[in-house]
């Protein structure tokens, strides 16, 4: 029974860095702001909540398992609620999208 | 197990460097802003992963106020980019 937790939690934090590595080579290489935060946001959101999801397995029914289940939800929705302030205040601030894109419909909505 | 855990938090500490090197680098200050509020996110998943390691549940508090704190500090700077007021 111990083996196999051990197991599950190495295999769930195993899973949260792979997304983790993915957000942060978005956050690097993409062209403007608008997609590095398209990337990064949601990859890393999913990749932290797999780790505090590891810590639940890890320890069980105890307060520091409460502790992580209450994160859980904290982080999935702040850090959405977040990243949308933040890219409409990117969008009003000015930035130019990048020339590869294609289409731009925020920019009629708000006419 | 526990040095294959070491490892993984070297790479998530690793990750959290690239944040920084976005947030030095940024050519606008979106992009600062970008990289600032992913790396209150990658430092969840670090007090996570040292929590499991040293059989600790303190550090978890750590990482929630750390993402409210996070929380805030991003709509606000979201408030100042827009352009706005923070009482409007």
């Amino acid at each position: 029974m111990n083996n196999l937790n051990n197991m599950i939690t190495i295999i769930l934090i195993s899973i949260g860095v792979i997304f983790n590595i993915l957000g942060c080579i978005g956050l690097l290489r993409l062209p403007d702001a608008y997609n590095r935060l398209q990337a990064a946001t949601k990859c890393v959101t999913l990749g932290c909540c797999s780790i505090l999801l590891a810590v639940v397995f890890h320890f069980g029914i105890s307060d520091a398992g409460a502790k992580a289940v209450i994160a859980i939800p904290i982080l999935f929705f702040s850090s959405t609620v977040a990243a949308h302030a933040l890219i409409r205040g990117t969008y009003h601030f000015g930035v130019k999208l990048s020339d590869r894109s294609v289409k731009d419909d925020y920019n009629d909505a708000i006419k | 197990m526990s040095e294959y855990i070491n490892i993984l938090l070297y790479i998530q500490i690793g990750l959290s460097g690239l944040c920084l090197y976005r947030i030095i680098r940024g050519p606008t200050i979106p992009d600062r802003m970008i990289g600032i509020d992913i790396f209150g996110i990658l430092v969840v998943g670090i007090c996570a992963i040292i929590s499991i390691q040293t059989e600790r549940s303190f550090i978890l508090d750590i990482g929630i106020a750390w993402i409210i704190l996070s929380f805030i500090g991003t709509l606000t700077l979201a408030k100042y980019l827009s352009g706005k007021k923070l009482n409007e």
